[in-house]
């Protein structure tokens, strides 16, 4: 489904991704983690495609079209959904409203339909339920006053009523109270299936042991430095990320 | 006068004056009519050094070679001119003024509800006793020239105690098949404890036709009266609007005022004037500019606080796109006698352009010392982040753009009480918005 190769980026002057390779396939769940400004929330802002990133080298693959040459909002309607760190307050957006032009506005390009207010209102309602999304919120400015635990509940509840095929989760676990964790964290597994996949960014191994990934990547200094299964995170959590550091850097003097 | 000498249409005005036959008028009106002369000969139009008139230049708007006839000639109502002013499932009644002048026949109104040409209500006491007792002839040039010579317009008066079931729609249309001065006068009184909610729409066409529009409204709200006026312009491209109206506002009274000034007109100047002249009145003034091209568009208004326990409550938003230029000018005045007074003003702009400009200047100036007073004033441009957001998830630039501009009026937008009109104004905002690519 998604191809990275030897991907390069800045963000103004200064490089954050120096060549990452990395494959997903449908069905998979991948984690990535790594220490503070290792380049894991560049890397899910370079494939949303946010504007202040620039690409200087690599490629990037998306169902076989080339993701970096597309808008941001081309790549959100071939299915791409970034779950964002620090989601943003619109007020005087409704919720309602701003998903239906965005749902709508997928379908168009994937000429189908536009949904009926009705229709949408079912869809809305049954997707709320399953991802415990509360009602009163829905109809509300889009995440204007909501707490921090409500706009990423918010993030999960418009992926479940997008229903992209890659997801990007940029650390969507951080500021969640254990209950709030659980609920994003139960949403996600019930949207798992085997045509779609999930990238998670994340900190810590308390989310993977909600949302068991397929592999866990460890992202250092613009780099994936080491792949492995969800055991890798338990022994991240043990040990810390010095040791795979010490390795990394022994790994580039020998090189 | 020297200061006048490169405008010839002040001349043209003067002996408009002097030719005009007032013969037949009421003695009030002929009156009001010699006062705004004197005073028009003295003021002549205002220039940029008047302080109110500083970033608005008028003279190049009166170059042309107008028509100032005291009455407008025959012209032809055609239909799409009307349906430019229409609101999709709107329920009203309806009224519409050609160039000033009102059309015949009449939707059939309630009994309780007056409507006459202001000519030919002239005997009518209400109209004697409220003609130009609120307008500042000595201060402001279009409107002393506007009463001196004003051709008709509309007298509207709802009984003490009705409630009109629906809203009333007036809708302006002006038309011309060569340059027009036209100077509309027009007189809305609400009697004690009746409720009455007005639309007027403002529309024109030919653009190859320059046509000028110094109006003026009186607005008399008595006590416990409740009045929700909307001010719709959407004139096209040639069209040059001076609009003043002066709302009197008596005991426990609410006047509510929502102005929408849409793209294309050349120029739009808005007076609003809302004297306080009772106590514990409330006003609301929502404003929203939508300016394109080189548009030039002016908000002066003017709260004058008079008596203790009056709140007002101030909200303008502009939205300025290619080379358009705003100006907002809010002045509160809070007079010595005005305590307890609740005063709130706020305007902010959206520039969507690098050449759009605007000048924002909130005034208060307060005599009493028992008041809470607020203002503030903002430009600014669309958040990245914002844009990013939503076409992270799919929504296009452009109806990103749409989304964000109607989210930055929704504070104006939705305290419009009556929802097919809200549906309209955010329909029009929506409208002009992609067109701009910056």
């Amino acid at each position: 489904m998604l191809k990275i190769k030897n991907l390069h980026a800045r963000v103004e002057e200064k490089q954050i991704l120096k060549g990452i390779n990395l494959v997903v396939n449908a069905g998979e769940v991948h984690a990535i983690m790594g220490p503070n400004g290792s380049g894991k929330s560049s890397l899910a802002s370079v494939l949303a495609g946010r504007e202040n990133y620039e690409v200087l080298e690599g490629e990037v693959d998306f169902d076989g079209k080339d993701l970096l040459d597309m808008s941001p909002e081309d790549r959100a309607r071939e299915g791409l959904f970034m779950a964002f760190q620090y989601p943003i307050e619109i007020p005087g957006v409704s919720n309602i409203n701003f998903l239906r032009t965005a749902l709508n506005e997928i379908r168009t390009y994937k000429k189908l339909p536009a949904l009926d207010a009705k229709q949408f209102l079912r869809l809305s309602k049954e997707k709320q339920k399953l991802v415990e999304f509360d009602a009163k919120l829905v109809n509300r400015s889009l995440n204007e006053g909501f707490s921090g635990g409500e706009k990423k509940r918010n993030e999960i509840f418009q992926l479940a009523m997008l229903e992209p095929k890659l997801s990007i989760l940029d650390e969507t676990d951080s500021g969640l109270d254990i209950d709030a964790l659980r609920i994003v964290a139960s949403g996600v597994n019930k949207l798992r299936s085997k045509d779609n996949a999930f990238i998670l960014i994340t900190h810590y191994q308390r989310l993977l042991e909600y949302i068991v990934p397929d592999f866990v990547h460890v992202l250092y200094n613009g780099r994936i430095i080491k792949s492995g299964t969800k055991e890798l995170a338990l022994e991240l959590e043990e040990k810390g990320y010095d040791w795979l550091k010490e390795t990394f850097q022994e790994q580039t003097v020998q090189l | 006068m020297t200061k006048q000498i490169t405008i010839p249409l002040y001349e043209d005005l003067l002996n408009g004056f002097n030719n005009t036959s007032i013969h037949g008028e009421n003695e009030t009106i002929q009156e009001a009519r010699r006062n705004g002369f004197e005073s028009f000969k003295r003021l002549g139009f205002p220039t940029r050094k008047n302080e109110d008139w500083k970033y608005t230049g008028i003279t190049p708007f009166l170059q042309e070679q107008y028509h100032i006839n005291g009455i407008a000639k025959e012209a032809e109502i055609s239909a799409a001119l009307i349906n430019q002013a229409s609101i999709p499932s709107l329920d009203s009644y309806r009224l519409v003024l050609l160039n000033g002048q009102l059309q015949t026949p009449i939707d059939t109104l309630p009994d309780f509800i007056r409507v006459k040409s202001i000519r030919e209500a002239k005997e009518n006491v209400d109209l004697v006793k409220y003609f130009g007792k609120n307008t500042d002839v000595n201060s402001f040039h279009f409107a002393a020239l506007n009463t001196a010579l004003f051709s008709n317009g509309l007298f509207l008066e709802i009984d003490a105690k009705a409630i009109l079931d629906k809203p009333l729609h007036i809708v302006h249309a002006f038309t011309a098949t060569g340059n027009l001065f036209i100077q509309p006068r027009h007189l809305i009184v609400v009697h004690s404890n009746a409720s009455l909610s007005v639309i007027e729409t403002v529309v024109s066409e030919n653009p190859l036709s320059k046509i000028f529009v110094n109006s003026l409204t009186e607005v008399v709200v008595e006590e416990n009266a409740c009045f929700d006026h909307y001010v719709m312009q959407i004139a096209q491209i040639g069209t040059r609007l001076v609009h003043q109206t002066d709302v009197s506002q008596k005991r426990h009274s609410v006047y509510s005022n929502y102005t929408f000034s849409m793209p294309k007109a050349d120029l739009i100047r808005n007076n609003l004037h809302v004297s306080l002249d009772d106590d514990q009145t409330e006003t609301h003034l929502y404003g929203l500019y939508l300016g394109e091209g080189q548009q030039l568009i002016d908000n002066h208004s003017f709260i004058n606080h008079k008596r203790p326990n009056c709140n007002s409550n101030e909200i303008y938003k502009g939205v300025l796109l290619d080379k358009a230029v705003g100006v907002f000018n809010g002045k509160v005045f809070v007079q010595p006698d005005a305590q307890k007074t609740n005063a709130f003003q706020q305007n902010n702009n959206l520039l969507l352009s690098n050449k759009a400009t605007i000048n924002t200047k909130p005034q208060l100036e307060i005599f009493a010392d028992d008041v809470k007073c607020s203002h503030g004033a903002t430009v600014g441009q669309l958040s990245k982040d914002a844009m990013f957001y939503l076409r992270s998830r799919g929504i296009g630039e452009e109806a990103a753009r749409a989304l964000l501009v109607n989210a930055f009026a929704f504070d104006v937008t939705e305290k419009i009480k009556i929802p097919a009109l809200e549906q309209h104004v955010n329909h029009l905002i929506a409208q002009h918005i992609p067109v701009n690519k910056n």
